[in-house]
């Protein structure tokens, strides 16, 4: 870090708080922090879980962060490499990034970009399994180009060039602790995993695997004067709402993680006047797919495949709008979510720059709007039951989820109002670790997607769309001849779309990305094989007494922590 | 009896087999997958490397017979050494992984074992404690308003599941009274007197939960057990020789009806090493049935069949030693 950054930093800090720049290292004592999901390990190359990326960030860290906007701001690197200052080149198949002065390791030793080159040969080691592998994703090699410059190589452009050695989730690791530890060699390293070496704020003094971290602050921190708790400890297990009724009510711990509990019980809890409820809104978005194939057991292997035909009816926008409008989402968020939802017409909501605004319509709930479209599409109901039919076939659709209080209240007022339109549904849930297990043995996994209509959250990482975008191309398809594996859910096909995702791929200008982004959407949403009901944040509570949190689901939620302290 | 016992101990072998390759079946067969817990935005080619780095994808057999060798060669090795210092594993021994943490099995059994024993096992005793009167009492005054009290008590404490009075504890005494933690502190280290204090605070929720529960059923094993002497005919004549109530009672009475009870207890006690999975996950102990429902919830094999496998050999030998018990308790009981 240069001198004119710290003294940046130093001034914005004291101008932000003035208790701040007269507090010292250690001065606000002791912190707890509970996550009702245990840490199993400190290296958040061998488990990819948010629990352990997390709990990792106090120790571990990379060249650069995002803030709780969302801003890339640099952390171990003297600044951000963009094509404008030289630190990408301009074809777009390199980066250079230059470590900041002064930064140790908290045993002593210089952080060098021998670090740097050994975490991307420890992290894609064929026999490693790591984790993060996707954060490498097309890096041809990275180089050492002195002690503190890296350089990275792409074998093909990449517009977008901050994935590795970016954010919580590709940190630097030590080269000198994990030296003996490449590859299938991995779990021999008990000690490293357990208690990595780092940049960061803090050291680890004591792990139990799926139990509790002790941490006390790093004597080798670059700021002097931070962090300013002196220990910490990070206590796993237990359940969201007794993690929020240990800040919230009897004030035993400062911190909780991932609150997603019943939103008038949190309430309850905060009118306590113990702590505060924070939320943190990132790209994740719970939406419906739209099944565009034919998913009729009678089918057999072709089930749910591009080659069994397309869906009966759901491939018609008509009825996908139709299904979308009936949706009262605000209702959704208030019974299910409450401070931890917002209504979404997007299945890309966030950064604000790729966020459409053209189908915003669907925010309010229009059933006889809804009921309308369908009556002159001509879907009507002719032999009275209930229920329109299409071309004779009944519009009713089998619609899944996984098993979890707030989804399945989701899908009872969701066939509710599809009811009065003349859709029926017949709900099925199906337990989170097969739903999403991926067995291709399973028939309920939502890869496969036996059924019409399925309901989850999805996101990406960081603050570039690019990868999730390319998740709907036709290639995407899940399949029998791939294992069932791919992204493209709800099997939407379209070559426009895929156009797009091709140009995006060789677009740098920021602003044309954004255009792009947004278009992409536009063609998913208006398809409806995706409607999107809900932007979900991350709710957490802290203690009133606790200042300094500025939480961020860009990245880590404790990204921050060298900051926080204790109110006077 | 020595040689029924080494009869039993070598039958225990096979039995032993049996139920690990069942167990390892199960826990195989069922829908499981290591990764099904990551977040959705880490591909599908990164998981199939994280599997394939842990063998998951290995044919069932080969993991099964791996499995079984590294518990009953390597693992025992290995716990030789750490207990004597001699040198007896091999440098390179491999040992049972955990999934999750990527840590030996047993390292994660053994950093657990202590609190579960602690907790489970104090809760035991406590259960005992309270149970033995209360069934003494409520046989010799049966129908009187305690030993209505008393089956009253031991029907809730019976019926009603650790996860509801767990949690009524939590809001009733953490909550509300503000009395005890709901979180326990297992870093906590008892030196003097004050941490003492702070440890029985910590630990007394837990203990009176599972308490309760142990207690039920053992004082209507104790009840039943007395009821069935008081009437016999040793007891009248005990009376007639003019002995006082208390040495009919507690002498005569209590010990021949503590054969079943002794029994029941000697059953129950490889359930306290099995831990309480509810009650440990309610007050957040890091004890054995924690670690088991987590590597459960998390595809975590190796440690769900190991664990499970411990429990099997503790089932498998506390039943011969209730047996053996048997034996001492009552001459009249003989194998040979």
């Amino acid at each position: 870090m240069n001198s004119k950054t710290l003294l940046l930093g130093a001034a914005a800090a004291f101008m932000l708080s003035p208790v701040a720049a007269m507090a010292e290292r250690g001065s606000s004592g002791h912190l707890n922090i509970i996550y009702w999901q245990a840490p199993s390990t400190l290296n958040p190359y061998l488990s990819g879980g948010t629990k352990e990326v997390e709990s990792a960030s106090l120790v571990l860290e990379s060249f650069a962060r995002f803030d709780d906007t969302g801003t890339m701001v640099p952390w171990l690197a003297a600044d951000i490499p963009t094509v404008e200052n030289g630190g990408v080149s301009e074809d777009l198949t390199q980066i250079t990034w230059t470590i900041a002065d002064g930064i140790t390791w908290s045993d002593g030793t210089p952080l060098t970009a021998a670090d740097a080159v050994f975490t991307w040969e420890y992290c894609t080691h064929p026999e490693g399994g790591c984790a993060q592998a996707s954060y490498f994703d097309g890096v041809d090699s990275v180089v050492a180009v002195d002690d503190m410059t890296v350089q990275i190589n792409f074998n093909a452009p990449k517009p977008f060039p901050y994935t590795a050695f970016v954010g919580s989730e590709s940190p630097i690791i030590q080269a000198a602790q994990f030296a003996e530890c490449l590859g299938a060699r991995a779990p021999e390293c008990t000690d490293a995993n357990f208690g990595p070496i780092g940049t960061g704020p803090f050291v680890v003094t004591d792990f139990r695997p799926n139990d509790v971290i002790e941490f006390e602050a790093n004597q080798n921190f670059r700021y002097p004067d931070r962090p300013y708790f002196a220990t910490v400890t990070f206590k796993g297990g237990g359940d969201a709402a007794a993690a929020a009724r240990s800040v919230l009510e009897t004030g035993e711990f400062d911190y909780a993680w991932n609150l997603q509990i019943d939103p008038t019980i949190l309430a309850q809890m905060e009118a306590q006047g113990n702590g505060t409820v924070v939320t943190a809104f990132g790209t994740s978005v719970e939406r419906l797919h739209l099944n565009q194939t034919n998913p009729d057991p009678a089918l057999g292997d072709l089930r749910s495949t591009v080659e069994g035909g397309p869906h009966p009816f759901l491939t018609d926008p008509i009825i996908g709008q139709a299904m979308s409008m009936a949706i009262d989402r605000a209702l959704l968020v208030e019974v299910g979510y409450g401070a931890g939802g917002q209504p979404t017409c997007n299945v890309l909501p966030a950064p604000e720059l790729y966020a459409s605004t053209a189908n915003d319509d669907c925010l309010v709930q229009d059933i006889a709007g809804a009921n309308a479209l369908l009556d002159e599409a001509g879907y009507v109901d002719t032999d009275g039951d209930g229920i329109r039919e299409a071309n004779g076939m009944p519009l009713s659709v089998l619609y899944q989820t996984s098993t979890n209080a707030v989804r399945q209240d989701t899908q009872a007022l969701v066939k509710q109002w599809w009811s009065e339109i003349g859709i029926d549904a017949e709900l099925r849930n199906i337990d989170a670790s097969v739903f999403f297990g991926g067995d291709p043995a399973s028939p309920d996994t939502f890869q496969k997607f036996y059924a019409d209509v399925e309901m989850y959250t999805n996101n990406f990482a960081g603050v570039d769309p690019e990868a999730y975008m390319a998740n709907w191309r036709c290639s995407e398809i899940p399949g029998p001849d791939t294992q069932w594996q791919g992204s493209n859910i709800q099997r939407f096909c379209m070559e426009e779309y895929d156009a797009l995702v091709d140009e995006m791929a060789t677009t740098a200008d920021l602003q044309e990305r954004g255009r792009l982004a947004r278009e992409m959407n536009d063609m998913i949403i208006q398809s409806y094989s995706i409607i999107p009901l809900i932007h979900r944040g991350g709710v957490s509570a802290h203690a009133n007494s606790l200042e300094g949190i500025r939480m961020s689901d860009w990245d880590s939620e404790l990204w921050n922590i060298m900051d926080w302290r204790r109110a006077e | 009896m020595l040689t029924y016992t080494i009869r039993r101990l070598l039958l225990a072998i096979p039995t032993l087999l049996f139920i690990s390759f069942i167990i390892f079946l199960i826990v195989k067969l069922s829908p499981s997958d290591p990764t099904a817990g990551l977040p959705l935005t880490i591909p599908p080619e990164v998981r199939e490397q994280i599997r394939e780095s842990l063998g998951v994808n290995q044919p069932v057999f080969v993991q099964y017979f791996r499995w079984l060798q590294l518990m009953v060669w390597n693992e025992p090795l290995h716990l030789i050494e750490g207990w004597t210092g001699w040198n007896v594993a091999p440098e390179s021994t491999t040992r049972i992984i955990s999934y999750q943490t990527r840590s030996p099995v047993m390292d994660l059994i053994m950093q657990r074992m202590p609190q579960t024993l602690w907790v489970v096992g104090i809760s035991y005793i406590v259960g005992i404690i309270i149970a033995l009167p209360i069934g003494i009492i409520s046989a010799y005054r049966q129908y009187s308003w305690f030993d209505q009290l008393g089956t009253f008590i031991s029907m809730l404490g019976f019926s009603v599941p650790t996860f509801f009075t767990g949690v009524l504890f939590i809001v009733i005494f953490a909550v509300n009274l503000g009395w005890f933690p709901s979180v326990y502190d297992t870093t906590h280290v008892v030196t003097d007197w004050d941490s003492f204090i702070v440890q029985l605070k910590q630990i007394i929720m837990p203990v009176m939960v599972l308490g309760l529960f142990n207690a039920s059923q053992i004082s209507r094993f104790m009840r039943a057990s007395m009821l069935d002497n008081l009437n016999q005919d040793y007891v009248r004549t005990a009376r007639a020789k003019g002995l006082t109530e208390k040495v009919v009672v507690l002498v005569h009475v209590l010990r021949n009806s503590l054969i079943p009870v002794v029994t029941v207890i000697a059953l129950n006690v490889p359930a306290v090493f099995g831990g309480a999975i509810i009650t440990e996950q309610v007050f957040k102990v890091n004890g054995i049935g924690q670690l088991l429902i987590i590597a459960i919830q998390s595809g975590d094999v190796p440690t769900v069949q190991t664990v499970s496998f411990i429990f099997a050999v503790l089932i498998v030998l506390f039943n011969l030693i209730a047996d053996v018990l048997y034996g001492v308790l009552d001459p009249r009981i003989r194998y040979d």
